[in-house]
């Protein structure tokens, strides 16, 4: 592995870290564990713990994909993995035109 | 145009659809049959991958289980979803890049082992069957109710429509079927919980309705306040707290979320598209359509639970609506009047209570207790097959692709061409159909056990293998193997004991540290990884060109070896 791809593989673990850490804390924490407490906050006809379990989490969930996506980008664009990615595709498209 | 003409046109129209796609979607290769060929763009990719993942389960019966269960539902919600977040971001895009055709490719080439192999597929068969037979059950149902023909009558049209997509058009024709199935599903059930929103709360949005006032009319207050109230008086719990233990609902939650990021029906629909980041983002997509449906089932729940609880509470028999009485011939609804006043009462106390509800109806008949037109109720039949069929689908597919290329091609008969492999693979599927068939027309009682077994087993066997995996390359083939040995059969004793040998000893004194049946599999997970990590520290290390193939897999573009 070389040093560029071993840091790739650093820095994108570092982003996991963190995103998994919010993933945890939404699930388990917010809308199991600390459910009780958080509804006893009020917003509109919701109570905070109910909505982080019923709504909140999956809303999360979705951003938290959409956010990887976006920092992968700027990863793979970071240590030119993007290019090598579409170059694949294209050959591969092409492989396969030939063959049907 | 009565109900039933309606139903016919709602149902053959979208029939007619999905045959016009497998005729159009033929496969001609292996690649094409078990993975579309990989030219599935991300869009579609998502599309394909919410209606393979929501079964019958989510659309008839998910908003019910919500409904009677209150908070505690809240376990589905997120567990069905939230082992998207892991998919994308610990497994579809680094299996993608592997490159191959299955989950126990993958498994076994990464393990370097047979016995793997065989693991893994026994694994994947056990778990696919047990998923199939429920949705050709929901097939049956969904026909015999709003289509009013025999249900065995019901699963042979569905076993047709899915057998013929299949069969010819294999993961690109089930693919394509999958996006008109995900449209025909998301409407049929945004439809009347819009409606439902608007009438009961004037908000047409439902995720903000079942949080809003209630319109004049109806007596205005929260929803859920009201919700509350009503079940305070009638002897329930509060809609909006819970009744199972904390570490119960958080191991149940645990399992499904690792569970559904090990199934492989969902895993291979990430090998159909071109790129690494394709699968990045046809998970965000795939979660986004799911979601849309996930987020609308808990309003749905409420607005039900409110609507049946005004309508039934002390009312008098004789003057139930219509549908109380269509839904009692089939016997998904039942009245015993015991104290003999002609009213019915619906209360928590089972020596009181005289009304048995299935929580099926919430979805099924949500839009004739709204009183809906009858075009939104015809609608939903359309949907609920949508969301059985697109599911089948999919699971058949695996079934097969297991049988011809993971057993016959990569074990037992290895010499065999591509020819002979597809054929193996449109033989394998029309068997599967016929088992599916067999067990929607003469369903097990345990179907609804066998749905904990499904998650348990995925996630303590497929989740910690596919994980350590990719992100250990000391990870070797005694540590792996042992681990999902010990998490299953951990997993799998456990589950049989309570809901098999001795199902009157399943209440929560005696489970294991307060763990029921449906949340054991984060257990043997964690069995798993302990046991893997364990073993693997005293065996020798993985071969050179397998810890090659594990970093050039971490790296998008660089195919594994």
């Amino acid at each position: 592995m070389s040093e560029s791809d071993s840091n790739y593989w650093k820095e994108n673990i570092r982003l996991l870290k963190i995103l998994l850490s919010i993933w945890f804390v939404v699930s388990f924490l917010m809308s199991v564990i600390f459910v009780d407490q958080l509804d006893t906050i009020r917003i509109g006809g919701f109570k905070l713990g109910f909505w982080m379990a019923q709504q909140g989490s999956v809303y999360v969930y979705v951003i938290l994909i959409f956010v990887y996506l976006k920092m992968m980008d700027r990863l793979d664009h970071k240590y030119h993995h993007e290019e090598k990615d579409i170059l694949s595709e294209e050959s591969s498209d092409e492989l396969n035109n030939t063959q049907s | 145009m009565s109900l039933q003409v309606l139903t016919y046109i709602f149902v053959g129209l979208s029939f007619a659809v999905y045959i016009g796609i497998a005729i159009w979607s033929r496969a001609t290769s292996t690649k094409e049959f078990y993975i579309a060929g990989a030219h599935v763009s991300p869009l579609a990719n998502g599309l394909a991958t919410a209606a393979d993942w929501m079964s019958a389960a989510s659309f008839i019966s998910m908003a019910g289980i919500v409904s009677f269960m209150g908070r505690d539902g809240s376990v589905y919600l997120m567990g069905w979803t939230g082992g998207y977040v892991l998919l994308a971001l610990m497994i579809a895009p680094y299996l993608r890049d592997f490159g191959k055709f299955t989950v126990p490719d993958f498994i076994g080439d990464r393990y370097y082992s047979q016995l793997a192999r065989m693991v893994a597929v026994v694994c994947a068969i056990f778990v696919s069957f047990t998923y199939v037979a429920g949705q050709m059950r929901g097939v049956g149902v969904v026909f015999s109710r709003f289509l009013e023909v025999d249900i065995n009558m019901g699963v042979f049209i569905g076993m047709g429509i899915v057998f013929f997509y299949a069969v010819l058009g294999g993961m690109k024709g089930i693919t394509y079927t999958q996006v008109a199935q995900y449209c025909v599903l998301i409407f049929a059930y945004m439809v009347p919980a819009v409606f439902i929103s608007i009438l009961m709360t004037g908000q047409f949005i439902p995720q903000l309705g079942f949080g809003s006032e209630m319109t004049d009319a109806l007596g205005g207050g929260y929803v859920l306040d009201r919700l509350d109230g009503l079940h305070e008086e009638l002897g329930f719990s509060a809609y909006t707290s819970g009744d199972r233990a904390t570490i119960d609902v958080l191991f149940i939650t645990a399992a499904l979320i690792m569970g559904t990021a090990g199934l492989p029906h969902v895993i291979i629909r990430f090998f159909t598209v071109p790129s690494v980041r394709a699968a990045r983002k046809s998970a965000g997509y795939a979660l986004l359509f799911i979601a849309i449906l996930y987020t609308t089932a808990p309003a749905i729940a409420a607005f039900a639970r409110t609507n049946l609880l005004n309508t039934v509470t002390n009312a008098n028999y004789e003057t139930m609506p219509e549908w109380f009485r269509t839904w009692e011939n089939i016997n998904l609804i039942s009245f015993e009047d015991k104290n003999g006043d002609g009213l019915i009462q619906y209360v928590a106390d089972p020596e009181v209570n005289e009304l048995t509800v299935d929580r099926d109806i919430i979805v099924l008949a949500n839009p004739e207790i709204a009183g809906l037109p009858n075009w939104v109720i015809a609608l939903v039949a359309a949907g609920g097959l949508a969301a059985a069929l697109s599911t089948a689908a999919g699971l058949l597919l695996v079934i097969s692709t297991s049988i011809s290329h993971d057993l016959l091609k990569r074990n037992l008969m290895p010499g065999i061409s591509e020819k002979q492999e597809l054929k193996f693979a449109r033989i394998a599927i029309f068997f599967a159909v016929c088992i599916a068939g067999y067990f929607g027309i003469n369903p097990p009682g345990f179907v609804a056990q066998v749905v904990a077994f499904a998650f348990g087993l995925a996630a303590s066997s497929f989740f910690p293998a596919i994980v350590m995996g990719i992100f250990s390359t000391r990870m070797n083939k005694e540590g792996a193997v042992s681990g999902m040995i010990a998490g299953i059969v951990f997993t799998a004793s456990y589950i049989i004991y309570f809901k098999f040998i001795n199902p009157a000893a399943d209440v929560s004194t005696n489970w294991w540290l307060g763990v029921s049946p449906e949340g054991i599999g984060t257990v043997g997970m964690l069995i798993n990884f302990a046991l893997a990590l364990l073993v693997c520290r005293y065996t020798a290390e993985p071969p050179q060109d397998v810890k090659d193939m594990v970093l050039d897999i971490r790296i998008p573009g660089k195919p594994g070896s």
